[in-house]
């Protein structure tokens, strides 16, 4: 408990001791009355205070005001105890939700406590602790045993072992050595570690996570939108409905020329005051989703907003790319077919030309080559997107790229048996051969896939722009319901906007790519998901959601999580409401007294509070 | 130009409240706060003087609700 609530606490003792008390004395009238107001000016002077200024700046509707004037028309009608009485629980239940909103909000900092404080540098043989922000790119930093990488970097001595779980929620450790790249956020296990950082803190992906977190909770969700504007014309409302109570029946009865009975309906509209405070709904769906968010963020799903965590629920299709998401991403030659030459020549051939691109598939042919690359050899290199590469070796045009460069080069070609990636050569028009090479599928997509579908969702498209044959064969094996294949990343967005029109309007289309040259997908799509997204700043900066770790399967569990938080929200709104109504209902008509008005407000704040904390836990049931 | 501020705010409702008379403060253009994180964020104009905004921000804030508290 923080300063400001130790002190409401305490006046909260002080004001039960003396309502209790005050019970024993024998005193009517006025005298009781004073007594009683000590108790009253000890609990609510401060709601009282707070009511008058809403007044005074033209902010009158509040729950204040609320309070301030049901309390004083109990004192006025005699009720002292209850007047007390009420302002006395509004301030326990707002103490205990000041507590519980600051409880959980600790939980999920603490979740995500991967800020580090300082980072070593080594001078003159000693380690001196500095502010991360301070290290410049390209510093040596030192990493103790047990402490945090605080920047990003690459490792030039020591070997050690990584705990990755405050990034993507993976328990194994990760294995790391001279030349491996590190990410901030990760603690280091077992050995001394020197890297060499390659961004500035604030670059580093640590820096990018807590930001990414902390903005999340301002885009508000639907539902919030929704609360926010209905507690706006609802409180205004309320106190007109109360004020008609108070009014209209005594005024009809004395047209009438029975007894006005006024004392009987003023307490009546005060019940209804209290009762129709907003408080549990206002503070309790914020609080969930806050909680969802953060029980994601322990699993290594990271949702850039409370408006995403509800659109997941609704996810029908879902979109994924192939290379990197439902396979490793990780190419490798895995059988060389030359024609007219030797299998060396091809492959050099093909990895020379390669030698300027980073695509997997390049970096494939360079380490089958594994020699290296004299790359001064290689010129006029020119990218087709969608084909492939040509460059000019030792004066020789030289093609390399898929069965359709081939074709538009009117070059004919040998078609493989086997199912892969194929890379067919041709020098000066000359066909030379192919080269194959095999992605290798994860080992949990064809899980992946089944979990999206017992999650809800109606269709799991492929798209990738790979061959046919390669493509409906990985399909197949993984049960998604739709391959497209042969695709360039512009008919990826195509593909994506056909499925858009084609679905209902409340269904939502996810994207899942693994951030590399899908931005313009992941931004089109309803949600934009990025996998393995560690250390790909485009990723996170396109995506709407970021999976920090490679699996597939988290996708599921993040429509899972997002479900419970909607269940969580609805039946919050549905059991306050109906809480509220029925009671306005009997209170209007006099079968609920002051009593049962503070239990409808503190009591159903308190109880949806403590059902928002739970949208915090999910507990992965394992089979 | 877009800042951030630590806030103390104690309910939701009155950090709705503030995000709104904050958005009417001039010389800002944007402003979220969030009641969850205690932080608000404010997008301002180009070329203000944004000591002099903020100041009319923590203003606007006391107004709507009394007992905020914005970090400057």
């Amino acid at each position: 408990m923080n300063k400001k609530q130790k002190k409401v606490m305490l006046r909260i003792i002080i004001a039960a001791l003396l309502l209790v008390t005050f019970h024993f004395v024998p005193v009517e009238g006025y005298l009781q009355l004073i007594l009683y107001l000590v108790p009253y000016a000890v609990i609510g002077y401060d709601i009282l205070r707070k009511a008058v200024l809403g007044i005074i700046h033209g902010e009158v509707f509040d729950e204040n005001f609320l309070m301030a004037v049901a309390t004083i028309g109990a004192f006025a009608l005699g009720e002292y105890v209850e007047g007390s009485a009420v302002m006395l629980f509004y301030q326990v239940g707002e103490l205990f939700q000041s507590y519980a909103v600051g409880k959980s909000r600790k939980n999920i900092t603490d979740l995500m406590d991967i800020r580090p404080d300082y980072a070593n540098i080594e001078e003159n043989g000693a380690l001196i602790q500095v502010d991360p922000d301070d290290v410049e790119v390209g510093s040596i930093i030192v990493v103790q045993p047990g402490e945090k990488v605080p920047i990003d970097g690459v490792i030039v001595e020591g070997t050690t072992t990584l705990n990755t779980s405050a990034l993507t929620g993976e328990s194994v450790p990760r294995q790391a050595k001279p030349g491996d790249e590190v990410i901030s956020g990760c603690v280091n296990l077992s050995g001394l570690l020197k890297i060499e950082t390659t961004k500035e803190f604030e670059e580093s992906t640590v820096s990018k996570i807590l930001e990414l977190v902390e903005n999340s909770s301002m885009k508000k969700s639907k539902s919030e939108n929704f609360i926010t504007r209905f507690a706006k014309y609802y409180t205004p409302a309320v106190c007109y409905g109360a004020l008609a109570l108070a009014l209209l029946p005594p005024i009809v009865n004395m047209l009438m020329g029975n007894p006005a009975n006024w004392s009987v309906w003023v307490i009546r509209a005060l019940t209804t005051l209290v009762i129709s405070c907003p408080c549990a709904l206002v503070i309790s769906i914020p609080l969930s989703f806050f909680g969802g968010i953060g029980g994601a963020s322990a699993k290594g799903i990271l949702v850039k907003g409370s408006n995403y965590l509800e659109a997941l629920a609704d996810t029908k299709y879902v979109v994924c790319d192939k290379t990197g998401t439902l396979t490793k991403g990780v190419f490798e030659v895995t059988n060389i077919v030359p024609q007219g030459i030797s299998k060396e020549e091809l492959l050099e051939k093909a990895a020379y030309v390669e030698s300027f691109s980073n695509h997997p598939i390049s970096k494939s042919l360079k380490t089958a080559y594994g020699k290296d690359i004299d790359t001064s050899k290689v010129s006029d290199v020119e990218e087709i997107s969608g084909y492939g590469v040509s460059a000019v070796i030792d004066g020789k045009k030289i093609y390399v790229g898929n069965t359709k460069f081939m074709k538009k080069l009117h070059v004919s070609y040998t078609e493989p048996k086997q199912v892969a990636t194929e890379v067919h050569v041709a020098m000066d028009g000359v066909y030379g051969g192919y080269i194959l090479i095999s992605d290798v599928v994860k080992e949990n997509a064809k899980e992946a896939v089944e979990k999206l579908k017992k999650a809800g969702v109606k269709q799991v498209v492929m798209l990738t722009g790979d061959a046919k044959r390669t493509a409906d064969a990985v399909g197949k094996k993984l049960s998604v319901d739709v391959v497209k294949s042969e695709l360039l990343p512009a008919d990826k967005v195509a593909e994506v906007e056909k499925l858009l029109e084609q679905k209902g309007a409340k269904e939502k289309l996810a994207f899942v790519g693994d951030g590399i040259n899908d931005a313009p997908v992941l931004s089109r799509a309803d949600l934009g998901i990025a996998m393995g997204a560690l250390g790909s700043d485009a990723a996170i900066e396109a995506a709407d959601i970021v999976l920090m770790d490679d699996d597939p399967a988290k996708i599921a569990l993040a429509i899972k999580i997002s479900k419970k938080t909607l269940r969580i929200v609805y039946q919050n709104i549905v059991f306050a409401l109906a809480i509220k109504l029925g009671c306005l209902a009997l209170g209007a008509i006099g079968f609920v007294n002051m009593w049962w008005a503070i239990f409808a407000d503190v009591g159903v704040m308190v109880i949806a509070v403590l059902n928002a904390t739970r949208a915090l836990q999910y507990k992965v049931k394992e089979p | 130009m877009k800042k951030k501020y630590k806030i103390e705010v104690d309910c939701a409702n009155c950090a709705a409240k503030m995000e709104e008379a904050t958005k009417k403060v001039a010389g800002v253009k944007d402003a979220t706060v969030g009641f969850m994180t205690q932080k608000m964020s404010v997008e301002f104009e180009e070329e203000v003087d944004i000591d002099a905004v903020m100041q009319e921000v923590v203003k606007a804030c006391k107004r709507v609700e009394d007992d905020c508290e914005i970090y400057l």
